[in-house]
């Protein structure tokens, strides 16, 4: 008896419930992130942000072509003009340059950090919550280590060791961000791991790493995402402070957190146009990766929707 | 309860020496240890070796660890060599002051956000909840040190109500005789506090609102007042306990920014000073401190979550 025969109308409803798929991303998973930017104004908002600074950032200096390399003591701290729509700093840069300039930088750092610690922090928390017992143990309390020291702390120490250059503060402020993923990603696998088609998986004869690989790990995805946008979103933020305390990328690099902190030095001179375009590009891109984040999580609890 | 404690408590145990291996490990990734720093770049190869035996730091790093270990117990947190003092002795100086910082942002924001969070939850969707999340999104994703500096430009500098600088001072009695001075700091720290905890508490009390629990006694005609501050208020805040406990490394982060900006004499800044300087006892021995802390501060966050909801008991 095959089982067609015996279960009538109810076997392709079966068969889409996560107990009788094999990996997680049977259409579901894309249709729900998908949905998410029909349904939720805020994050469609965030994600026409998004797309605006990175053209902004990475195509706008092929449009808006300035000197970002030489120095020029002569053009100092000059208000916005026609010449130099945002002005120029307090080295003689364009400003409007420097904003694309920094854009690449912050937005690189942001993104690739996030994407980092997505990959540790899945693949840590996704085996220690599939192993388990004394292995899981241990994995979590290195974890919880990592967690007590306070983020900055730790980067300060990192940084006192280690030259700020971009790869190395992508390094650092993913070291700081793999926790969490790794945590909710622990959490997530104890929960899989009893599920019904993991355990058909191992009657099998499937090794472990490709049940890991196979099963806990595409249905862990939703989760990985949205810590991943937050965990831009904080990167920005973080790469700021450092900025701000005088560990971040050396000149001629540019960042928005750095050309934020310098232009503060002169806010009570009145030079706005060091300060406001800056400081208005990190929180607008920072707020945008969070209603993305809060939407995609508000999309993977069903519970919190419309009751 | 006991086992559930006494577990707790050797996890907790674990983290704090993995704490310290973890320091310990970091600080020791510079070539050479501190002493090219403190000496100087003039000292010549004799004297920087003289003081890489003084100090120990030939020895491997299994050795260097278990003296560091045995002195932590003994509770010695090793020397300063810039401020020749003990750090004990500049724990004991510069904590307070720090933990009087970040207490009274704590306190402050705690106020402010769990009646915040409430109201955004009993208003879902209403404009005052868009209204109040727009706020707290802002003040959630704008850097700690543009906030500050903000908040100079308008009190200090403009309407000249409140003086620029946090209160100097080397004790805790010399910081409280200025609180008008501790008011812009204390404020930058806590409107980024409350942005995270109002956002907590937000989604802390809308997953409560959906329980059946509350369903039951709205059918039964339990007044709408009664059920917020008899039932909602106390399930909500059981998980912001914890939560507050665990973001104690964020804020204390917040606070090295907020003191730099403030020129607020505390640990961060202390901490900041000694990472530029490679002053490595104070490094080990603030990072252990705080992280002990820290465990410990999660560890009574557990505990006092465990009595207050016995579910959480029998995991």
């Amino acid at each position: 008896m095959s089982l067609g025969e015996g279960l009538p109308d109810i076997a392709p409803a079966l068969l889409r419930t996560p107990e009788a798929g094999e990996t997680g991303d049977s259409g579901s998973i894309r249709r729900l992130f998908l949905g998410v930017f029909v349904q939720n104004r805020l994050a469609v908002a965030g994600l026409m942000i998004i797309i605006l600074m990175v053209l902004f950032s990475f195509v706008g200096p092929h449009l808006y072509v300035s000197d970002q390399l030489h120095t020029n003591l002569s053009q100092v701290t000059l208000p916005p003009s026609s010449a130099h729509p945002l002005g120029t700093d307090d080295v003689g840069f364009d400003v409007l340059g420097r904003l694309m300039l920094g854009g690449q930088t912050s937005l690189e750092v942001g993104l690739a950090a996030a994407l980092l610690a997505s990959v540790m922090g899945t693949a840590w928390g996704a085996i220690a919550g599939y192993v388990g017992g004394a292995v899981d143990a241990l994995m979590m309390r290195v974890v919880d280590s990592f967690l007590a020291i306070p983020p900055l702390l730790l980067i300060l120490l990192l940084a006192s060791i280690f030259t700020p250059s971009v790869p190395v503060l992508i390094l650092v402020i993913a070291l700081i961000s793999w926790l969490a993923t790794a945590r909710l990603v622990r959490g997530d696998a104890l929960s899989l791991r009893v599920r019904d088609y993991v355990y058909a998986a191992k009657a099998v004869g499937a090794r472990n790493g490709r049940i890991i690989s196979r099963h806990i790990v595409p249905n862990v995805i939703g989760t990985v995402m949205v810590q991943a946008t937050f965990s831009v979103a904080d990167s920005i933020l973080l790469l700021a402070a450092l900025s701000y305390l005088g560990l971040g990328p050396p000149p001629p690099a540019a960042n928005w957190g750095g050309m934020l902190s310098n232009g503060l030095n002169y806010s009570f001179d009145g030079d706005w146009w060091l300060i406001y375009p800056a400081g208005i590009a990190i929180v607008l891109t920072v707020v945008a990766f969070n209603f993305i984040g809060d939407a995609l999580r508000d999309a993977f609890e069903v519970r919190l929707q419309e009751r | 309860m006991t086992t559930f404690i006494i577990r707790r408590m050797a996890q907790a145990l674990i983290v704090i020496v993995g704490v310290t291996i973890i320091v310990f490990v970091i600080i020791h990734l510079l070539p050479g240890g501190p002493a090219r720093d403190i000496l100087g770049s003039r000292a010549s190869p004799q004297q920087i070796r003289a003081f890489i035996v003084a100090n120990g730091y030939n020895k491997p790093l299994y050795v260097q660890y278990g003296h560091y270990v045995v002195n932590l117990l003994r509770g010695n947190l090793g020397y300063s060599y810039h401020y020749n003092q003990t750090v004990g002795s500049l724990l004991v100086q510069y904590l307070p002051k720090s933990a009087l910082l970040v207490g009274l942002a704590y306190l402050v924001a705690l106020i402010v956000a769990i009646p915040l969070g409430l109201l955004q939850a009993l208003r879902r969707n209403h404009p005052i909840d868009y209204a109040l999340t727009g706020v707290s999104f802002i003040g959630y994703s704008m850097p700690v040190f543009w906030l500050g500096i903000v908040l100079i430009q308008v009190f200090a500098i403009t309407l000249r109500w409140l003086p620029p600088e946090g209160p100097q001072g080397s004790t805790i009695g010399a910081i409280l005789s200025r609180p008008s001075a501790l008011i812009l700091p204390v404020a930058t720290l806590a409107i980024i506090t409350v942005a995270m905890f109002s956002r907590f508490m937000r989604s802390s009390a809308i997953e409560n609102l959906v329980q059946d629990y509350i369903r039951t006694a709205r059918a039964k005609g339990v007044p709408e007042r009664r059920i917020v501050f008899r039932h909602l208020l106390r399930n909500a805040l059981n998980p912001i306990i914890t939560l507050v406990g665990l973001s104690l490394p964020a804020t204390l982060s917040g606070a090295v920014v907020t003191e730099s900006v403030f020129n607020y004499p505390g640990m961060g800044l202390l901490f900041w000073t000694a990472a530029i300087t490679h002053d490595f006892p104070i490094l080990l021995g603030f990072t252990v401190v705080i992280a002990a802390a820290t465990v410990v501060g999660s560890l009574l966050a557990d505990v006092l979550y465990a009595v207050a909801d016995p579910r959480i008991r029998y995991k």
